[in-house]
């Protein structure tokens, strides 16, 4: 039996069992990976085209297609999609799930029933947040007060929809913890862990420390709502500010359950087309841990001009400084991989390079926003918009499409098409910066978000923005077509096409249910690459 | 390319030292790492399966630098932003205060004298002025992008914020925190005048405008009193229902009255919006008593009939 390919043709896959119910009620991690990511991407969709429909609203000052209400509706559903059902669980709960039992070398997450209940709740969690799409909220996704409590919109449903979502948050966290003290294969200690599997531990240490106050925070919003006590309305005795300071003192450091994970594959994708090992192991681990925590002690940076007493938005800025540090370590680590490698330009590795160039944009462009004498200037206005969707965008999505085509032959067990996958990557990059470029530019000169209409002055910039959307839309769609059109007709893939060191490369693609047939025996980190001399 | 609005007041200039200083050190790193990218990724790119690579794991002066670098250029930059921060929120003590309250969608700005403005804020160049706001309703923001100033406003609170106009003309006022339907249209104007027009200005008893006949003046009071913010006078029904046509019109309100609009019924509806609202409309406007006088109200009624 030389030929490896007769093998593994035989071998039964964690893909084999047919029906829905062997979906529905699967324990599998790997399943519940692709459960996931599939759902994630239709919502990725459904809020892609929302954030479409808001470019072409703002093709032309005025009223393009839409009136106002609508409008803020639109860019409403746009941001709280994204952000609540589509980037927090976003890398952690498709990638995390489907990697982290293989890369530590495990038969599946610690606790397999608990995860499928949580994919459920997340499901139902969304499904109630799009009740509310009956009479769409109109407050944009921070649901600030005083106007959450007196729109007529559904606020109730959505916030409600998060509040449940939460628990599958910090119910994943959970698991994610546990597995990874109690499972990690023998030999496996804590520095031979792939850096994916630090980034997903120190993210779910933020779900499962983080997600309780906004649950709490919504809570008191709807309770202020359907029985008229004055938490946040001024009206009522409540104070509007204590609001913003429980929203951000969850959404800051969502931002890093956010973008962590993105950190996690980027440090597992450029060893691998570099052939190089990671460049500063430790230095990048634990800068994870330190962002981690940091990232607790910065949510005042949003609120500079709402009020807050001069000292406190000192210290809020010296913090917001300090995190930026260990995330600039971290871009030079990556880049000082690559240094003498042997570059290999697949996509993904495209991928982590527009990571490294959007990325840095993101972090550059915080530097102003953190600075509190630009600040004031630049607060509310389309800089800021800019600003995170390049870290959101740039970061994560960039990294999530880097992830599913890496991951791609090891899930599928086919290869995605290459050439095609290449076009998209450049008609993504491209159409990203152009929607994004003019945005910082008119912030600058002070266009406000949230605007319906606008005045002309930023009419030119508006119309280049929009150019980008569309051409940024046509790339999301080409990359999917592709990949879905790979599951069905896409080359047969060997067990480790790209010749990476991490475990789950080291077994059969795609993997067995029980992921190997015998435990691994660790005696190594798995970045060994390279000529040791 | 114009990165930067005009500087029209006097801490714009001392903002604007801070962006240039960050956007320099931005390109610097920017311009460096885009290179290595690029530079990487051609020269080292595969050449063959079994190129060879070294085993590098680390290198610690190196690791050192890339830490200390940065970490002394964020704080440089850090202390430079609070030094300006702490002048741009700190006003002088002889600074002019007015007050000013944001509703949606419109300003009011009130002065000492008792003298009130919708939308347009006048004050006098080179002297500075202290604004302390507060909102009616929800949440605002004034912002002023040639004065690099930007303060939320609070109900239930007060805010301030201090200029000092260094050119005279008319600058952009928007409201930059989301305040629902017209947001985007809660617009007005700082309007810079010399101090001695100021002095006339603030002094004199603005009244209808000279000269001009009741509609005509009603028809400027219509954009100066921020009427044009939430009614058309086309037809095409915004916030509130269009002026088209308005007078003796047949009218639904929301308790199922049925009234034709009449001269009482419009002073009513200015003055006190809340009494008689129509029906199918949120009971959003703003009451204008105490700020449209009773000579202004006839020439915006008379403007109303005007327009069939
Ligand atoms: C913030 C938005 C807003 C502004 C500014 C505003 N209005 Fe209104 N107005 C409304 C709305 C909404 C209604 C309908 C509900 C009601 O009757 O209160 C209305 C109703 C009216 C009506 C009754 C219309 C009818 O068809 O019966 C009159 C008259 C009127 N406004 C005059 C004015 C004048 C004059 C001004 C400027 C001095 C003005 N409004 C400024 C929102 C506004
Ligand atoms: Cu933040
Ligand atoms: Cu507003």
């Amino acid at each position: 039996m030389a030929d490896g390919t007769m093998v593994e043709a035989v071998r039964p896959t964690y893909l084999d069992r047919k029906g829905f119910l062997s979906w529905a009620l699967t324990l599998d991690h790997k399943r519940l990976g692709i459960m996931y990511l599939v759902t994630i991407m239709v919502f990725f969709l459904f809020a892609g085209i929302m954030g479409m429909l808001v470019r072409l609203e703002l093709l032309t000052p005025g009223k393009t297609v839409m009136g106002p209400d609508t409008y803020n509706q639109i860019f409403t559903i746009h941001g709280a999609v994204m952000i609540f059902i589509v980037i927090v669980p976003g890398i952690s709960a498709t990638f995390g799930n489907f990697l982290i039992p293989l890369m530590i070398g495990a038969r599946d997450v610690i606790f397999p029933r608990l995860n499928l209940f949580s994919y459920w709740i997340y499901v139902g969690g969304a499904l109630i947040a799009l009740v509310s799409l009956l009479h769409p909220i109109d407050t944009g996704w921070t649901f600030y007060t005083p106007y959450s409590i007196r729109t007529g919109t559904s606020v109730i449903p959505i916030t409600f929809g998060v509040f449940v979502m939460g628990f599958s948050s910090i119910l994943t966290g959970l698991n994610f913890i546990v597995t990874i003290h109690k499972l990690r294969a023998p030999g496996m200690n804590w520095h031979r862990m792939p850096l994916f599997i630090w980034a997903a531990y120190s993210t779910a240490v933020i779900q499962v420390l983080a997600t309780p106050v906004i649950a709490i925070t919504l809570l008191l919003l709807i309770a202020e709502r359907v029985f008229g006590i004055g938490f946040f309305d001024p009206a009522k005795g409540g104070d509007p500010i204590l609001f913003q300071h429980f929203f951000w003192f969850y959404s800051h450091p969502v931002v890093y359950i956010m973008i962590l994970p993105a950190f996690g594959v980027i440090s597992e994708i450029i060893p691998v087309f570099s052939r190089k090992p990671i460049f500063g192991y430790k230095a990048i681990a634990y800068s994870s841990i330190a962002i981690a925590l940091i990232g607790f002690l910065v949510w005042g940076h949003h609120l500079f001009v709402s009020g807050m007493a001069g000292w406190v938005a000192k210290v809020f800025s010296f913090l917001t400084f300090l995190v930026a540090i260990p995330t600039a370590i971290k871009v030079w680590n990556w880049l000082a991989t690559m240094y003498r490698g042997s570059i290999d330009l697949k996509t993904p590795m495209l991928y982590a390079l527009g990571f490294l160039f959007l990325f840095t944009i993101a972090g550059l462009t915080g530097l102003f926003l953190g600075t509190l004498a630009i600040n004031v200037h630049l607060h509310d206005t389309y800089f800021v918009v800019a600003h995170f969707h390049y870290t959101m965008m740039g970061g994560t999505i960039m990294m999530l499409f880097a992830a599913m085509h890496f991951w791609f032959p090891k899930m599928i067990g086919k290869m995605y098409g290459e050439a095609v996958a290449k076009i998209a990557f450049a008609l993504i990059f491209i159409g990203f910066n152009l929607t994004f470029i003019p945005q910082f530019i008119m912030g600058m000169e002070g266009m406000p978000r949230r605007y319906y209409d606008y005045l002309p002055q930023y009419h030119y910039q508006h119309v280049l923005s929009s150019i980008g959307a569309l051409v940024l839309g046509v790339g999301i769609l080409v990359m999917l077509i592709n990949l879905i059109y790979c599951i069905f007709k896409g080359e047969k893939a060997p067990s480790n096409p790209f010749g990476s060191k991490s475990w789950e490369w080291q077994t059969t693609s795609p993997p067995p249910t029980e992921n190997f047939e015998e435990i691994p025996q660790v005696t190594d980190w798995t970045y060994g690459y390279g000529k040791k001399n | 390319m114009n990165w930067l609005p005009e500087a029209a007041s006097s801490i714009a200039g001392r903002v604007d030292n801070v962006i240039w200083f960050v956007t320099i050190i931005s390109l610097v790193f920017f311009v460096f790492i885009t290179a290595l990218l690029v530079v990487f990724a051609i020269k080292y790119r595969r050449r063959s399966e079994d190129d060879e690579t070294p085993y590098q794991v680390s290198h610690h002066t190196l690791e050192v630098v890339w830490t200390i670098i940065p970490s002394i250029l964020v704080m440089v930059i850090f202390v430079y932003g609070f030094v300006v921060f702490e002048d741009l929120r700190t006003p002088p003590k002889d600074a002019m205060e007015i007050n000013v309250t944001g509703k949606q969608w419109l300003w009011q700005f009130h002065y000492d004298n008792g003298k009130s403005t919708i939308n347009e804020l006048f004050v006098p160049e080179g002297r500075p002025v202290k604004l302390v706001m507060t909102s009616d309703d929800v949440l605002h923001s004034f912002f002023v992008p040639e004065f690099r100033v930007k303060q939320d406003l609070v109900p239930g609170m007060y805010t301030y914020l201090w200029f000092k106009a260094i050119k005279k003309g008319e600058f952009n006022i928007f409201c930059a925190e989301y305040c629902g339907t017209n947001h985007s249209g809660m617009l007005g104007k700082v309007k810079v005048l010399s101090p001695a027009d100021f002095e006339k200005w603030k002094t004199s008893k603005e009244e209808l405008i000279a000269g001009a006949n009741l509609v005509e003046a009603g028809a400027e009071l219509y954009t100066k009193r921020a009427c044009i913010g939430c009614h058309s006078i086309d037809g095409s029904p915004m916030v509130g229902p269009t002026f088209k046509g308005i007078f003796g019109r047949q009218e639904t309100l929301a308790d199922g009255q049925e009234i034709t609009v009449d001269e009482n019924y419009l002073r009513k509806s200015i003055y006190e919006p809340q009494a008689q609202v129509v029906k199918g409309y949120q009971p959003i406007m703003p009451s204008f008593k105490g700020i449209i006088s009773d000579n202004e109200v006839s020439a915006l009624i008379a403007y109303m009939k005007s327009l069939k």
